[in-house]
């Protein structure tokens, strides 16, 4: 950003005109720029168990959009670069502490019984062996407390933690092995005997669903006779979409280094809720909140797998017994036992239409896996509230109980999978009314809610379908199945729509202080596992102050900072930004008290000035300025603080507020061995204002590369009989390649949301919802072939 | 991993005689040993370290190739002759693992590399034949969508995973070996065995038996060769089903063809019925297609890789009209 | 020193006793050389990519005992005197990297690459296998670079810094 000098910049434009020039040429900016583009960042989940009921408050709206230094929408390299790429940035597991000992693991093999005999004399005599840790000798402890209704708990089910002799799911950890290095841990681990009394276990989904399924109560919906209008409708599709479970598979895996003082516990976590974790594992362990103090700078993705877990109560259970620190990595196969992922689903997608397109009916009803104590639903339903215009609407949700590893939220949890089953039904109508399918998606748009009639705060879907169809000369398009070929090779395009709705969460907290060289440091406990927060948040923050990012320092992800702000539900940004615009409000408001006489800002009211240029000044007449040096230097101040925490986020209940995309896909489908090659994609997105084009361009990207492992080759194999996970590896669970990802191009409509925090929505899972039916659509052009099972393996296309 | 002590041999003489000495496994790049061991599916003493042992590519009088068992698949496939004589093993070398595993793996682990069956693998929570022999196996009745549809027992439906064997079992490959009693050859395509009721034996080495070289008789001047692997991801990936082909046509008859697959069977799978059915006959895509149904007649399904004998079927068909259409 | 040393990033280190001690483990536990990431400690993800005598390898799977007398480059070991390595400073231009933990297997990897590229190794996609010189492709570079996964989706970044540092001096 050499090229960039002093702050206070006047318009969006200029802002714009800092771009990167590598990605202007490859043309991700897109066809309008990045003027006034924004939205950003952060990673994953939707709200358990908080359905899209009750909408309307009483609030006024607010405008939040802000216009400032124009930092917001430049295309900032991530300011934690030169660290990562160095291999400087220092993850959990790499934290050595003076008389660390090594953490190994005893996973359980059945999937529902108890420990009937378990002999640690062997590992006991093995070298280096410091403790054997079961539920024996384990502390007394509380069981996790899952998110809910605590909004505090980020657990992702409520069971005891090696309290008793019961095996809940195949893969429990039964016993934690302590030694001098984990070579010996691991060895000593692996001579612990144990035997079980088996106790019968659902683990397969006939036997699940033969046992009496339960409806989630927030999912079910029925406006109108919807079974009805389908019966009665010109042109219907009813058919069954197969989802598999998925794992987040981070490239890192969890780990946890931690060390006792006395009674306080320091936590070295890999975390999307650092405060969220203290609270827990201090509830867990009977000791004070303030006791536990979380830090994690840096995680190597999350994805949702990162919240609060068992291993963290674990390796500090463990730590205290032995009175060392204790570093707790996962194995690989560990993360499998331990944390779940995506559930599976069978979903029933039903759409009915008139002949000229318009949608009478849309029915998306199912069945998830589910175990008794997971607080995530995987609300695949969720996706078609408010998708369509329809004359009727019919959703409901059943959940399957299986005896394993609690399924928990995985980016874009529930919409990444329903979108799947609704956007191919679409294509499914499409062909079946011989229509286009982008014309059909519009010729459904909504003018409300199609589920409380409420506002859309702005929804610009059918500009990024028009733009996006230019852009990937969707005209081009043979809608004859089958009828493109290269060789061997038979060519398709498909489309879909992304949705994913906006989230800020109420527990933003910020403080603030401005020191008097004018430089400014923020704290607020949020978290940055490659969303790009720390580098979005310094712009947002330079934006609100009128300063050059060098003069901002954000500090994050630690339980002793403000803020209740977990990184989930594409919430971090709009929640953070929203903190930040309220901060400002009070930096203006302490800084007006210092005020002296001979200043030029002297007499003016908060109403009145504003940050311009590194300081304030009149927002009618930018001449009477004074730099927030200057004020703290006449003042005789070193610095400044606020706390400040933002209102209730009430503009979710007034309005239907979503991010948006128009997903396009091209494949290659093998005549011969069917194997399928994606060889073109392009997001159009509509997601309010991106604050920072060069991240937020990596999140669609990262975010479709996702969804085309979702569709085409992610798929975690339990084992029917056993409820035992057969592929808990990076060999056998694919997820793509270089070789697999294709270019990917991206662009948005830059049009801010009047109604959220600096104009921007989340982004961070929008683009893994609608690709994956993309993908299966192009499939079907290319080969006439209709795939309603997921991952789309060549076995399936031959 | 079990407490271990470390060896490096010179030469084959010291390997051998450090391999007898104690319960020893011979370690080539490691990597498909040190994964074992740490899943503790295999448990040595010892490890004598056969890396330093001669890693040259030689040619021999009768124009074949004499390749050191310490060659990495890295340099195997980069040599020029091997490139331009016998390029189905360059591809399907290069098909192989990724480019850093190719750079540690050497030729003698490559063909002593065990199946990637799940349930071999798991040794706490599965059953294997295999590991654990009369145990029963888990695989039959669980996920075997990789599994074996050509030559699988009752007791065993693993497959052998690599792709560099399908090239060597189609270029007639000779292992150079060597023991306690002396050196010794066998075919590639009868060093592994078939499961039967002794999937736990998988080749017919002697314990302690070194592979020191790997020879590859001279090919024809006609003949074209070619690799083709199929696989769940476009890279990084272990074959469903791959063919390594050697095809001479003349006159538009086929005058000689070699064929392999890999991932089909518990040992690389040399293809004589398609090739008996070939042979002297037209080179037609009909005649190709007869011929991969011949040599997939015997093959049997599992509940998930039935898809694997259709893919065989086209697989080989396609193989081989690639090469006698190429110029 | 030369045979009982491990040479890494330019110091002569004494081998593990344990000869259990992968590279990896080496490397980040005994050395504390943390840069060097563990994904999956299978072979299958690339993230602990060193060089050894200019080779890239998996140090996961490597015995560090094997490793005596050889010459071991980490990432911390890649930037010069004058500053990071043109390739560390690509990847922060063209954002390849999102959570940044299987980054300095990429870069690692990417050296590797780039010297197979200069011998003339082929690759699974190269068309003509005696060809002498390698012109890397986007398609070369995507196939020689999938031995290192990336969960956050940052391939396209990755392989536009690559290509950038790499691809034109090669063509
Ligand atoms: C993630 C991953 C993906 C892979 N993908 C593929 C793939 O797609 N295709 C493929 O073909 N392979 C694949 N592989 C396997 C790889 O090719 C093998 O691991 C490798 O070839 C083994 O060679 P090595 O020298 O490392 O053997 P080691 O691991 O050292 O040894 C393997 C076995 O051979 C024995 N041995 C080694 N040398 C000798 C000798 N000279 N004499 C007698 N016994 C010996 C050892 O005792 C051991 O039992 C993959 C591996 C991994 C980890
Ligand atoms: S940690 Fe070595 S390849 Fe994954
Ligand atoms: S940047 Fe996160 S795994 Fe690659």
């Amino acid at each position: 950003m050499s090229n960039v000098e002093g702050s206070g910049r006047p318009t969006q434009h200029e802002g714009a005109a800092q771009q990167d020039t590598s990605l202007t040429r490859r043309g991700v900016l897109g066809i309008f720029g990045a003027a006034g583009a924004g939205a950003l960042v952060s990673t994953f989940t939707g709200p358990p168990g908080v359905g899209p009921v009750s909408l309307v408050s009483e609030a006024a709206p607010e405008v939040l959009v802000q216009r400032g230094s124009g930092w917001v929408g430049a295309a900032l390299s991530r300011i934690d670069g030169p660290l990562k790429v160095r291999g400087m940035a220092r993850f959990a597991a790499e934290f050595a502490l003076d008389d660390m000992v090594y953490a190994a693991l005893v996973f359980s093999t059945i999937a529902k019984g108890r420990i009937a005999t378990l002999d640690t004399g062997a590992a006991e005599a093995a070298p280096g062996f410091v403790l054997v840790m079961t539920h024996r000798n384990a502390p007394r402890m509380q069981p996790m407390v899952p998110f809910g209704p605590n909004e505090k708990a980020a657990g992702n089910d409520n069971l005891p933690i090696m309290q008793d002799d019961r095996v809940r799911w195949n893969g429990q950890p039964i016993a934690v092995v302590l030694a001098e290095t984990q070579e010996q841990a691991d060895h000593a681990a692996s001579l612990i005997r144990v035997t079980y009394e088996a106790e019968p276990a659902t683990t397969s989904f006939a036997q699940a669903k033969a046992n009496g399924t339960e409806g989630a109560v927030y999912f079910h919906h029925e406006i109108g006779d919807a079974e009805a209008e389908l019966a009665a409708a010109a042109v219907s599709v009813d058919a069954t979409y197969r989802t598999p479970y998925q794992n987040h598979n981070a490239i890192e895996p969890h780990a946890v280094t931690v060390a006792w003082h006395g009674d306080e516990l320091v936590v070295h976590d890999a975390s999307q809720s650092v405060v969220h974790n203290a609270w827990s594992l201090a509830h867990i362990l009977g000791i004070e909140e303030r006791q536990v103090h979380v830090t994690s700078p840096y995680v190597g993705g999350a994805f949702g797998g990162k919240f609060m877990g068992s291993h963290q109560v674990l390796a500090a259970a463990a730590a205290r017994l032995a009175g060392r620190p204790v570093r707790l990595t996962l194995s690989r196969e560990g993360v499998y036992r331990m944390v779940g992922g995506r559930a599976l689903t069978e979903q029933r997608m039903a759409i009915g239409a008139r002949r000229d397109g318009r949608f009478d009916a849309i029915i998306h009803t199912g069945t998830a896996t589910h175990t008794r104590d997971s607080p995530h639903p995987e609300a695949f339903p969720f996706v078609s509230l408010s998708a369509y215009a329809t004359g009727s609407l019919k959703t409901d949700l059943q959940w399957a109980f299986l005896d394993q590893v609690a399924n928990a939220a995985m980016r874009a949890p529930g919409e990444a999978v329903g979108s799947f089953a609704l956007e191919s039904a679409v294509d499914e109508v499409a062909v079946a009314l011989g229509m286009d399918p982008i014309e059909l998606r519009i010729r459904n748009e909504p003018k409300t809610d199609p589920l409380n009639g409420a506002e859309f705060s702005s929804r610009n879907v059918v500009k990024a379908w028009r733009d996006g169809a230019e852009r990937f000369g969707w005209a081009k398009r043979n809608p004859i199945p089958g009828a493109v070929r290269k060789g061997e090779w038979l060519v398709g395009m498909g489309c879909g729509t992304a949705s994913h709705i906006y989230n800020r969460e109420n527990g933003g907290a910020a403080r603030l202080t401005l020191t008097s060289d004018g430089t400014v440091t923020v704290d607020i406990a949020t978290h940055d596992a490659g969303m790009g927060t720390e580098t979005a948040q310094t712009q947002i923050i330079a934006e609100n102050l009128a300063l050059h990012p060098d003069q901002v320092e954000f500090r994050l992800a630690d339980s002793a900072m403000p803020g209740l702000v977990a990184g989930r539900g594409s919430s971090q940004t709009t929640t953070v930004a929203a903190t930040v615009v309220e901060a400002k409000k009070m930096l203006v408001a302490e800084l007006l008290t210092l005020i002296r006489a001979d200043s030029p800002l002297a007499g003016l009211t908060a109403q009145q000035v504003g940050p311009r240029n590194a300081g304030l000044a009149k927002l009618d007449d930018p001449t009477r300025h004074e730099t927030y040096t200057a004020i703290l230097t006449r003042a005789k101040r070193d610095k400044v603080t606020v706390e400040a925490s933002p209102d209730e986020p009430t503009e979710m209940n007034e309005r239907s507020m979503h991010s948006y995309g128009a997903m396009f896909c091209e494949v290659r489908v093998n005549a011969v061995t069917g194997e399928t090659r994606v060889s073109r994609m392009l997001g159009s997105m509509d997601c309010g204002r991106v604050i920072n084009p060069k991240t937020a361009a990596s999140q669609f990207r990262g975010g479709m590369i996702m969804a085309m492992g979702l569709a085409l080759t992610e798929h975690t194999h339990y084992d029917e009989r056993t409820g035992r996970i057969m592929n808990p590896s990076l060999a056998e669970y694919h997820i793509p390649v270089h070789l697999d990802v294709p270019e990917i191009d991206v662009i948005w409509t830059g049009i801010p949301d009047p109604h959220a925090p600096m104009g921007a929505r989340g982004i961070g899972e929008l683009s893994v919802t609608g690709t994956a039916a993309a993908i299966a659509n192009a499939i079907y052009n290319a080969t006439g072939k209709r795939i309603r099972e997921l991952p789309i393996t060549l076995d399936k296309l031959m | 991993m079990n407490p271990l002590t470390y060896a490096r041999a010179r030469d084959a003489a010291e390997a051998v005689r450090f391999a007898g000495a104690r319960d020893a496994t011979y370690l080539g790049g490691g990597t498909n040993l040190v994964d074992l061991l740490r899943e503790g599916v295999e448990r040595p003493a010892a490890l004598v370290d056969v890396t330093g042992l001669p890693a040259t590519i030689t040619k021999r009088r009768n124009g074949g190739l004499l390749i050191g068992a310490a060659v990495r698949n890295t340099a195997l496939a980069e040599d020029r002759d091997v490139r331009t004589r016998y390029p189905v093993l360059a591809r399907a070398i290069l098909a192989g693992a990724s480019a850093q595993i190719r750079n540690m793996a050497t030729v003698g682990g490559n063909i002593l590399q065990r199946t990637r069956c799940a349930y071999f693998y798991d040794i706490d929570g599965s059953r294997c034949n295999k590991r654990t022999p009369g145990q029963g196996c888990d695989a039959i009745g669980g996920f075997n969508r990789t599994h074996a549809i050509l030559g699988a027992s009752s007791a065993c439906v693993a497959t052998h995973p690599s792709d560099m064997c399908a090239a060597l079992a189609a270029l007639d490959a000779v292992v150079h070996l060597e023991g306690a009693a002396g050196a010794r050859t066998l075919p590639l395509t009868e060093l592994h065995r078939l499961p039967g009721d002794h999937p736990e034996v998988e080749t017919l080495l002697e314990p302690g038996e070194l592979i020191t070289a790997v020879e590859l008789p001279p090919l024809a001047s006609g003949a074209r060769s070619a690799y083709r692997k199929v696989r769940d991801r476009a890279s990084y990936a272990f074959a469903l089903v791959s063919v390594a082909a050697v095809l001479e046509v003349k006159n538009g008859r086929v005058k000689d063809v070699r064929l392999a697959l890999g991932g089909v069977a518990h040992k690389p799978w040399r293809a004589r019925e398609a090739e008996n059915a070939l042979r002297g006959g037209p080179a037609t895509a009909r005649a190709f297609r007869a011929a991969a149904e011949a040599e997939l007649d015997a093959a049997t399904a599992l509940h998930d890789n039935g898809f694997k004998i259709e893919l065989a079927n086209r697989t080989i068909t396609a193989v081989l009209a690639e090469l006698a259409g190429r110029k | 020193m030369k045979n009982v040393a491990i040479r890494i990033n330019g110091s002569a280190v004494a081998p593990p006793a344990d000869p259990r001690v992968s590279l990896l483990d080496f490397l980040r536990e005994t050395l504390h050389l943390h840069g060097t990431k563990k994904g999956c400690n299978q072979g299958a993800c690339g993230a602990c990519t060193v060089l050894v005598d200019g080779e890239r390898i998996v140090s996961c799977l490597a015995l560090a005992v094997q490793y005596v007398g050889r010459d071991i480059v980490t990432i911390e070991g890649l930037a010069g005197q004058d500053g990071p390595h043109r390739l560390q400073q690509a990847f922060i231009e063209h954002d390849g990297f999102q959570c940044g933990y299987c980054t300095p297997g990429q870069i690692c990897s990417a050296v590797g690459m780039a010297a197979e590229a200069r011998r003339g190794l082929p690759s699974h996609v190269t068309d003509d296998l005696s060809a002498r010189r390698i012109a890397l492709t986007r398609d070369e570079l995507r196939e020689r670079m999938s031995g290192n996964l990336c969960r956050c989706g940052a391939h396209n970044g990755i392989i536009a810094a690559i290509a950038e540092t790499y691809a034109r001096a090669a063509e």
